[in-house]
């Protein structure tokens, strides 16, 4: 199914793409990065165009898209959470090949301040578009009489966590996201950059819960894990 | 306050269109250029890296420094050329193959650039090759290389390899960074730093040189 998104869903907060910028909350914000900010936000508001697709598949088939060209660590969340998931979508978001260009002519420009504070809120929409999926998906399955006590849905990524990028080419081919603009590089990258896909799993909350243990996370200095999953948790410690 | 300190001061606050005058006005003054670019615009760049050091300023705020500060090169590099006057070191970098984030890898472009060195982008999806033959070609003291995705960390490796093949190795040093590259993944693979940010690169590279 198309997921409708709308700008103003993906439309980013405030604090979150300063703290993607590498400013911390509470800091004193100079007037030349309030000006940034402003004119990054109306360069998004023009350019951005989401769209994103979402797709139930079941165990079997999700596990033949998973194998991919064979390529994946011999141990990785994914293949230990899989066998416990009550429900698994294919899901892709983008916000459009506009935002790329349009950061393209800003580094042209030589106007890297904007480029960059651009470039945070586009990176920062784009996870929250792939949140948006996520809860789309729980919402559905929800509405479909889904009702595991303490259940969640959380995505996981070809690139990340022992799921070899070469895994995107199954996922385009059950997925099509072309039909929305979509295209994959030779090295499995998607275009326009500025978009995400994946699986959703649906489960028992703890089910994702996984230590950075694997062999790959010594080679791996991303916190993107740590953080989801320290928000999946987060009731936990409130 | 002198024209040099003028343009310092107006790299410092992000104001291109004043330093390009000022530096105008210090080339006409017959002020030698790498004068100018050591006292005025170097000098504003290593105050703007200071500061971000020390968390006062932030990213944007040095990003609109190097804007400014290429508003003076724009006017300096012909004289620079004309007295044969070598930058403090070239470095090629570029994003590894199967990459097409660069990003990170502007930005560590930019940042070299306001401390004085020469930058040859390769952009993204850069093969081991090409870094290995840019470098040789353009005499480069260093290549830095930048990946997003663990998977293409692999070609970080090959690159280290190629250097060493090409009979590189000591004359040509290697950088790798990129959000999941870590200090001790540059250890094994053998390069000969790791750079955890932007900021960071310069200082790394400026070690490596010799130049701190």
């Amino acid at each position: 199914m198309i997921l409708e998104l709308a700008a103003a869903d993906v439309a980013p907060g405030r604090a979150d793409v300063l703290a993607q910028i590498g400013i911390p909350e509470g800091a004193v914000v100079s007037a030349h990065i309030e000006r940034l900010y402003a004119a990054a936000s109306e360069l998004f508001a023009e350019h951005v165009a989401p769209a994103g697709l979402l797709a139930d598949i079941d165990v079997a088939e999700f596990a033949e898209v998973y194998r991919g060209e064979g390529r994946n660590e011999p141990r990785s969340p994914v293949g230990e959470i899989l066998g416990r998931a009550e429900h698994l979508a294919l899901f892709v978001v983008t916000l459009g090949e506009g935002i790329s260009q349009a950061l393209q002519r800003c580094f042209a420009a030589e106007d890297f301040a904007l480029a960059y504070t651009l470039d945070a809120m586009a990176s920062v929409a784009a996870d929250g578009a792939a949140d948006l999926a996520e809860r789309r998906f729980d919402g559905m399955l929800r509405g479909r009489g889904w009702t595991t006590p303490d259940g969640a849905v959380l995505r996981y990524s070809p690139g990340y966590c022992g799921w070899d990028v070469t895994g995107q080419r199954k996922l385009f081919a059950s997925l099509r996201p072309e039909r929305i603009g979509l295209a994959l590089t030779e090295s499995c990258l998607m275009q326009p950059l500025k978009s995400v896909s994946g699986v959703l799993i649906a489960g028992p909350r703890t089910i994702h819960r996984f230590p950075p243990t694997y062999d790959f996370c010594d080679r791996c200095n991303a916190r993107t894990c740590r953080d989801r999953l320290g928000a999946l948790f987060a009731h936990e410690h409130a | 306050m002198t024209v040099l300190a003028e343009i310092a001061d107006a790299v410092i606050q992000g104001d291109g269109p004043r330093v390009a005058p000022l530096t105008k006005q210090a080339i006409a003054a017959g002020i030698p250029p790498k004068e100018i670019l050591d006292a005025g615009l170097i000098a504003g760049m290593t105050v703007i890296g200071d500061r971000f050091r020390v968390h006062e300023i932030f990213l944007p705020d040095v990003l609109l420094a190097a804007k400014a500060m290429y508003a003076g090169m724009d006017e300096l590099k012909p004289l620079l050329l004309r007295d044969g006057i070598p930058s403090i070191g070239k470095v090629v970098i570029g994003s590894v193959k199967g990459d097409l984030h660069d990003i990170g890898k502007n930005l560590v472009g930019i940042m070299l650039k306001g401390a004085g060195f020469e930058v040859v982008d390769l952009g993204h999806d850069v093969a081991p090759e090409r870094y290995v033959s840019a470098a040789r070609e353009q005499g480069a003291a260093v290549i830095g290389m930048s990946a997003l995705l663990t998977t293409t960390m692999p070609v970080m490796r090959e690159v280290v390899e190629q250097v060493r093949a090409a009979g590189l190795a000591g004359q040509v040093r290697t950088v790798v960074g990129g959000a999941p590259v870590t200090e001790a993944f540059a250890r094994e693979i053998g390069a000969d730093a790791y750079g955890f940010d932007a900021g960071n690169a310069v200082d790394v590279v400026k070690g490596l040189l010799g130049r701190r």
